[in-house]
């Protein structure tokens, strides 16, 4: 019988099957952040099993509050620093060097097809575009994967999108994912690995691709993949000439990781993305949403662009053609957070960075902190943010804020008018 | 192996997420304990108030997609710093669920009629529930009602409950 990508990842990386349809699979990669990752590096110092299954497969990152804000997160630093020192993890990265765990992984090239990764973050389900399985876990979870490099999952069942159309002016892959979470639902795709594909996913850049499987959890997912490509062999070739003669030996070696003509899913649903309209959430929930046309009345105090969802070069530079030449409303505060430090110093070499300031943004440092009410943006009771980040949960970026969640492009247009607006009608 | 019976707080919602149970901001603790206060400090459930509500609770039920959102395990933490080590709902959202088992504690599915039925007769009363793990079956008690509900976990969830967790299962075993 055919396989899914999921499958065939789970056939090449199984270590045991403790009952039914779990499997304890061993993982190429194990990511580390500041917030989840000191709690089971505590943990495992007490329970007297300070070790790591392999220094090089560890990868850290201080990331959703940097620079430390208080005396709290400045521990939460330094455990995860001293750690990775006193284990010889080499690949850490700390202010200066560090970015949104979600952006940098990938710009470093860790993350390869046909891969197994977890990391104690949700959002994990983003480099399924490079066609790993990659999904995230909590603190115990963690813990036994830098302990011993494996991890327990239910066999995976997939649901394929098949996403067809051309994409129309001023929509993006963020008016995509908002557009599949409406029509799965929160709950639509929880215990299942979404395997995104279609002629529209071949036209996205990697970048794009990310943004897609970003957002795979909320609609409940354990990972969203897209499939391996020339463009996936672009964006890597720099990390893997090495390895391979030709750009085509290495697809054919990572083609084989696509799934069989004959694999059988959970579901295949159709999207067809020609006609689709810029989207924003409204309410408390990710599954709720609407077209930007029908919530242009929405007035907004702040608008963020950045987070693991929508704070890559690409993004960025999307939101600045939008500001170019324009200054934002007087009443709106505008926060631009390059995902990486690479981002953050090609947005300034390409003069992207001028045309935010021009505009009158406040740019700040790589940090996941104000997408989930930590650091660097955090809202007021009763104050509405536009934000390209992904969860609008109550509370998320501060107690009693309301978020709306879009793509750059919409956030960078709400700026100028001070309401939620389509970025074609600005 | 933690105690799985008690007094019942009943949650008549769906989709409750993990920034409801435990908000971002209290992350930064260190200590498990330090997230006693705050447990369900976001929760949109009109006559809910958490200071008045979660005292002397020991399982939660509730409807569908329970814990979804963030990976964060400081929501099953949140629970047992307050003495409540089992949730009971139509689903779980996947890594809350793992989380729970991961620490020892349970996360049961029911079906949604016996949810249903368990909100039709008890919600609103000071409900009691007694878990026998030998027989996999729940009974719940109130105002001299009472009633029995069969549940099933995996194998493997069973040997994660019985050996306090994850650690020291895969550590032994891999």
């Amino acid at each position: 019988m055919g396989k899914t990508v999921a499958e065939k990842i789970f056939d090449s990386h199984v270590v045991d099957n403790p009952s039914g349809d779990i499997y304890v699979i061993s993982l190429d990669a194990v990511f580390c952040h500041e917030i989840t990752t000191p709690a089971a590096i505590n943990d495992l110092v007490s329970r007297n099993k300070d070790r790591v299954f392999d220094p090089d497969k560890i990868k850290a990152v201080i990331d959703h509050v940097t620079p430390a804000k208080d005396s709290k997160t400045a521990m939460q630093g330094k455990i995860l620093r001293d750690w990775a020192k006193r284990h010889n993890i080499r690949d850490f990265f700390d202010i200066g060097r560090n970015g949104v765990c979600h952006a940098i992984f990938p710009e470093k090239g860790f993350v390869r097809p046909g891969h197994t990764v977890i990391m104690g973050d949700s959002h994990t389900c983003t480099h399924g575009a490079f066609c790993a399985f990659a999904a995230g876990v909590g603190t115990t979870d963690l813990e036994v994967g830098i302990l011993k490099g494996v991890c327990a999952f239910h066999y995976p069942s997939t649901i394929k999108i098949n996403i067809v159309g051309r994409m129309p002016e001023g929509v993006y892959a963020k008016d995509v994912i908002l557009s599949i979470i409406g029509k799965l639902g929160v709950n639509g795709a929880t215990n299942k690995v979404i395997e995104f594909t279609g002629t529209a996913v071949d036209a996205m850049s990697m970048e794009a691709r990310m943004t897609l499987c970003n957002m795979a959890i909320e609609a409940g997912g354990t990972c969203g993949i897209c499939y391996p490509d020339m463009t996936t062999v672009e964006y890597l070739w720099k990390f893997i000439k090495n390895k391979y003669q030709t750009k085509e030996k290495a697809l054919e070696k990572y083609k084989k990781f696509s799934p069989d003509s004959d694999a059988k899913y959970h579901d295949v649903i159709e999207h067809d993305i020609s006609r689709l309209e810029p989207m924003v959430t409204f309410g408390f929930k990710p599954d709720q949403v609407k077209p930007v046309r029908e919530m242009e009345k929405t007035k907004v105090d702040q608008v963020y662009i950045g987070s693991c969802t929508n704070g890559r070069i690409e993004d960025l530079r999307v939101a600045a053609r939008v500001l170019k030449g324009n200054k934002i409303n007087n009443s709106v505060r505008g926060i631009i957070s390059p995902a990486t430090s690479k981002i953050f110093r090609q947005a300034m070499d390409e003069g992207i960075l001028k045309i935010f300031m021009d505009a009158g943004f406040c740019v700040t440092n790589p940090t996941c902190g104000a997408c989930l009410g930590m650091s660097n943006g955090v809202l007021a009771e009763g104050e509405v943010c536009a934000s390209t980040t992904n969860r609008n949960f109550n509370g998320r970026m501060g107690k009693g804020g309301n978020v709306h969640l879009m793509s750059p492009a919409t956030a960078a247009a709400s700026a100028i008018s001070g309401y939620i607006t389509n970025s074609l009608n600005g | 192996m933690k105690s799985f019976s008690g007094k019942v707080l009943f949650l008549d919602r769906s989709d409750i997420n993990t920034d409801e149970i435990i908000p971002a901001k209290y992350l930064t603790e260190i200590s498990r304990e330090a997230l006693k206060p705050y447990l369900l400090e976001e929760l949109q459930l009109d006559g809910f108030t958490s200071e008045k509500d979660i005292k002397g609770k020991s399982v939660i039920i509730t409807r569908e997609n329970f814990g979804c959102g963030s990976s964060r395990e400081h929501a099953p933490w949140a629970l047992e710093v307050n003495g409540i080590n089992m949730v009971i709902a139509e689903s779980f959202a996947r890594i809350f669920r793992q989380n729970m088992f991961n620490c020892g504690m349970m996360a049961v599915k029911l079906s949604a009629q016996s949810i249903d039925h368990l909100f039709q007769v008890f919600s609103g009363k000071e409900t009691s529930i007694k878990t026998d793990l030998e027989k996999n079956i729940f009974i719940l008690k109130a105002d001299g009602l009472e009633e029995k509900a069969g549940f099933s976990i995996s194998d493997f969830d069973q040997a994660l409950v019985a050996s306090g967790g994850w650690v020291e299962y895969a550590d032994a075993k891999y």
